[in-house]
């Protein structure tokens, strides 16, 4: 905002070789690790504590939707691979190419939504709320959080999409950063999911 | 808050060499509420700290009126808090509850760890290592704005029906999640403070790899920023787990689920209609392993403060600077595999119990050492007692009991008999109050000159400081002999039991003495307030100290530095043989 020049904003730290941003985030996504793999221990302890699971019987791929949940995984690595392109476009210069991946990018990010707001409706429509049993309760708690980490991910990819673009004309390197940071966190929301499917759909 | 920031600010303009000399000036909402200069921030942070710290106090010595004289009607305030809080001015036991759990998250979470990392991290780190500010200012501002809804709310929750939350600072279910309201807010809150320290953290751990001076590899760092460094990855690891727990807690407490709810729960005769098979040993396991490395969360800070300030007033470098280094990176490894020594009495097991037992036995070992240098730096040294270094050597001695007492603790056999005792409430608040709290006391006396250009009254600083002293071992010390006696830490009315009734004197002593230390603490606001108008102008250093902060103008301006520091040497190169001054700083060519 003033005179204040930080140092390694945009050029790398010739010692670690990634300037700040990029620290920031993989120090960011580090936390974030240990958020989910607190969620997906108490998964474990509490699952383990149960007769059965789901406690109703039957198997949880069953009870679950997995032809919906494999087009979600389809379509969440599809999006993953749209923001490697948006960030390679930005690298080799062109802006109308950034523009269609990151757009491409958020509407996957959306479709995955509309998917999960389906099977969520489902859920409720058969009475199978949160409250229901714990099974439920560990089923909306992390695929609750992770779609909450997927909103997010829109929220940044849009504004990048938008009023962030502004930056490409003054310093494109200092965007393509971004866009890589963005891209990253993106991609941990994608692998969250990829455990997430196997853990709650199918075992 | 902000009318006090401007005060500290306008000692800001006058004189010294200012950077932004010259640049437009922003306007004043930019320049001290919505700030992006460290500075600012690291000042907003330890006064909001600061206040917290004595409204927490508050809300303790109010409780030690109920323990004082139980049942009897507090005088003064007793008919002012409502029918609810306190019926014909004596305390009800919620109430009491209320306070128990609202000091104990205030000044874990919104006093010590604000004031050791918000303010003390970020005031003094980017100057310690000659950085223009934060790696990310923005961000930092942003750790501010979330930090302080989460108090207010947190303060807010009293207002709601049924009042605050009243499960104890550790909210353990299946209490916790049927508990009224107060609760929820709690959870609310904790997520923001959460988030908050998180930013914090990133912040600090980027800033200090990335943003270091020329000349300033990691052997010449100072030993506060070796510690601040371990902390912002502590706060970065731990701090997760807690916040996965608040939203199952959460769910537990809105959505109905029942993640910390066992099946057949019975609450006040009626079976609860939950679907159960929960775990409430699932929260403790979470809870503590935020709240174990939480713990050095509040030390680690503590230690580098006094490190700085031993080094300065003995005019000898740090004995064993590299095996301080050392320990702490030890403590911060150890401090992740500790936390069950929290839950002993579940009945997790034996194995477990002797797993954590002998981990708490190593974690030891580095806090030894680190106290031991302490005291070796002392030895020889022709010793300047300042105020801050009154603080920094009474921290040793008050740090060591805390630490020594708590290796009964760590032992499953004496455990069982100590456990949730007055012991344990005596064991931890020696490590914090006049262990933590005196070396931060020492910190603000030893930088609020480079904060303020202006010195804090020594003499109010000593009355201050021998007071305290004096009345906090009067609120501490007899605490191991009443948890020796079995009495229990969370009672509303110790007298209710007998062998209650053959400590209460003892608790009379406590209350007086917690009285007391209030008092003394009028003589640091008066200090506080006084010196920003009347202290002693100061120029950049002061107390002759050799590390980078010093190098920068007393108060420093935006961007900190008039030209770019470069590093030299080792940061405590004190009493060089053959150089004329007893001091060489870091930032000189020639000593």
């Amino acid at each position: 905002m003033s005179e204040t020049v930080i140092p390694y904003m945009v050029k790398p730290h010739p010692v670690t070789g990634i300037p700040n941003g990029k620290f920031g985030i993989w120090l960011f996504l580090a936390s974030e690790v240990m958020l989910f793999g607190a969620l997906f221990s108490s998964y474990v302890l509490i699952r383990t504590g149960m007769p059965h699971w789901p406690p109703e019987g039957g198997l949880s791929s069953e009870v679950l939707n997995v032809p919906l949940a494999t087009l979600n995984t389809a379509v969440l690595i599809t999006s993953s691979i749209t923001m490697v392109l948006a960030w390679a476009s930005c690298k080799m210069g062109s802006l109308p190419r950034f523009r269609l991946w990151m757009g491409a990018t958020i509407a996957l990010a959306f479709v995955f939504l509309v998917v999960k707001y389906f099977e969520y409706s489902h859920k409720f429509h058969l009475g199978h709320t949160p409250s229901h049993d714990n099974f439920y309760a560990v089923y909306f708690t992390m695929t609750g959080l992770h779609g909450l980490h997927i909103v997010g991910g829109i929220i940044v990819n849009g504004y990048l999409l938008g009023p962030g673009t502004k930056l490409w004309a003054k310093d494109p390197e200092h965007f393509t950063n971004r866009v890589e940071n963005a891209g990253l966190y993106w991609h941990f929301v994608d692998l969250v999911w990829i455990f997430l499917f196997p853990s709650l759909y199918l075992l | 808050m902000s009318v006090k920031q401007h005060t500290a600010a306008t000692g800001n303009g006058h004189g010294h060499g200012n950077r932004d000399h010259g640049h437009h000036e922003l306007p004043f909402w930019r320049k001290y509420i919505f700030s992006v200069d460290h500075k600012v921030i690291g000042i907003q942070y330890a006064v909001t700290a600061l206040v917290f710290l004595f409204f927490g106090f508050s809300l303790m010595m109010m409780m030690r009126w109920q323990l004082a004289y139980p049942g009897q009607p507090l005088p003064l305030i007793g008919n002012l808090l409502g029918e609810t809080a306190m019926p014909g001015g004596v305390m009800a036991p919620e109430f009491y509850n209320q306070l128990g759990a609202m000091h104990g998250t205030i000044m874990v979470f919104m006093g010590v760890v604000p004031l050791a990392v918000g303010g003390f991290g970020n005031f003094v780190v980017p100057l310690q290592i000659g950085a223009p500010d934060m790696a990310f200012p923005r961000l930092n501002m942003a750790s501010y704005w979330v930090f302080l809804p989460g108090c207010i709310a947190m303060v807010a929750s009293f207002f709601l029906p049924g009042g605050a939350a009243q499960s104890g600072w550790t909210s353990y279910p299946p209490l916790a999640d049927i508990a009224p309201t107060g609760q929820t807010m709690w959870l609310f809150a904790m997520v923001l403070i959460i988030t908050s320290s998180l930013l914090g953290s990133i912040n600090f751990i980027v800033t200090i790899v990335q943003m270091r001076a020329k000349g300033l590899s990691f052997w010449r760092l100072p030993f506060f920023v070796h510690a601040q460094l371990v902390t912002a990855f502590l706060l970065l690891l731990a701090f997760p787990p807690l916040e996965a727990a608040s939203v199952m807690q959460i769910m537990d407490r809105v959505a109905g689920t029942s993640f910390f709810l066992p099946t057949g729960l019975v609450v006040s005769g009626e079976p609860l209609k939950v679907a159960g098979g929960g775990n409430p040993l699932l929260w403790q396991h979470l809870f503590w392993f935020l709240a174990h490395p939480e713990v050095y969360v509040l030390i680690l800070p503590a230690m580098g403060i006094v490190a700085e300030v031993i080094a300065n007033n003995t005019r000898k470098p740090l004995w064993g600077y590299r095996l301080l280094v050392y320990s702490v990176v030890s403590l911060g490894f150890m401090s992740f595999v500790v936390w069950a020594h929290h839950m002993f009495m579940t009945g997790m097991g034996t194995t477990m119990s002797t797993f954590f037992q002998i981990t708490t036995m190593i974690i030891s070992i580095p806090s030894v050492v680190i106290l031991t240098c302490f005291i070796m730096s002392l030895y020889g040294g022709n010793i300047r007692f300042t105020t801050p270094m009154l603080f920094a050597t009474a921290f040793l001695p008050m740090f060591a009991i805390g630490g020594l007492t708590g290796l009964p603790l760590g032992l499953t056999a004496s455990d069982i008999y100590l456990h949730d005792t007055f012991y344990v409430i005596g064991h931890f608040h020696y490590v914090v109050a006049p262990g933590t709290l005196f070396a931060l006391f020492a910190g603000v006396y030893y930088w609020y000159p480079k904060a303020t250009g202006r010195q804090l009254n020594e003499k109010l600083g000593k009355v201050h400081f021998w007071l305290s002293f004096v009345a906090i071992n009067f609120v501490f010390m007899p605490m191991f002999f009443q948890g020796m006696a079995g009495l229990s830490r969370r009672l509303y009315d110790p007298t209710v039991y007998a062998h209650g009734r053959g400590v209460q004197a003892l608790n009379v002593l406590i209350s007086w003495g917690a009285w007391g230390l209030g008092l003394a603490q009028l003589f640091f606001v008066v200090n506080f307030f006084l010196s920003l108008k009347k202290g002693a102008r100061v120029a950049e250093n002061p107390w002759n100290a050799t590390t980078l902060e010093w190098a920068a103008p007393s108060p420093p301006g935006h961007g900190n530095f008039i030209t770019e520091p470069v590093v030299y040497r080792e940061p405590y190169e004190y009493s060089v043989p053959g150089k004329s001054n007893d001091y060489s700083p870091q930032f000189r060519a020639e000593g």
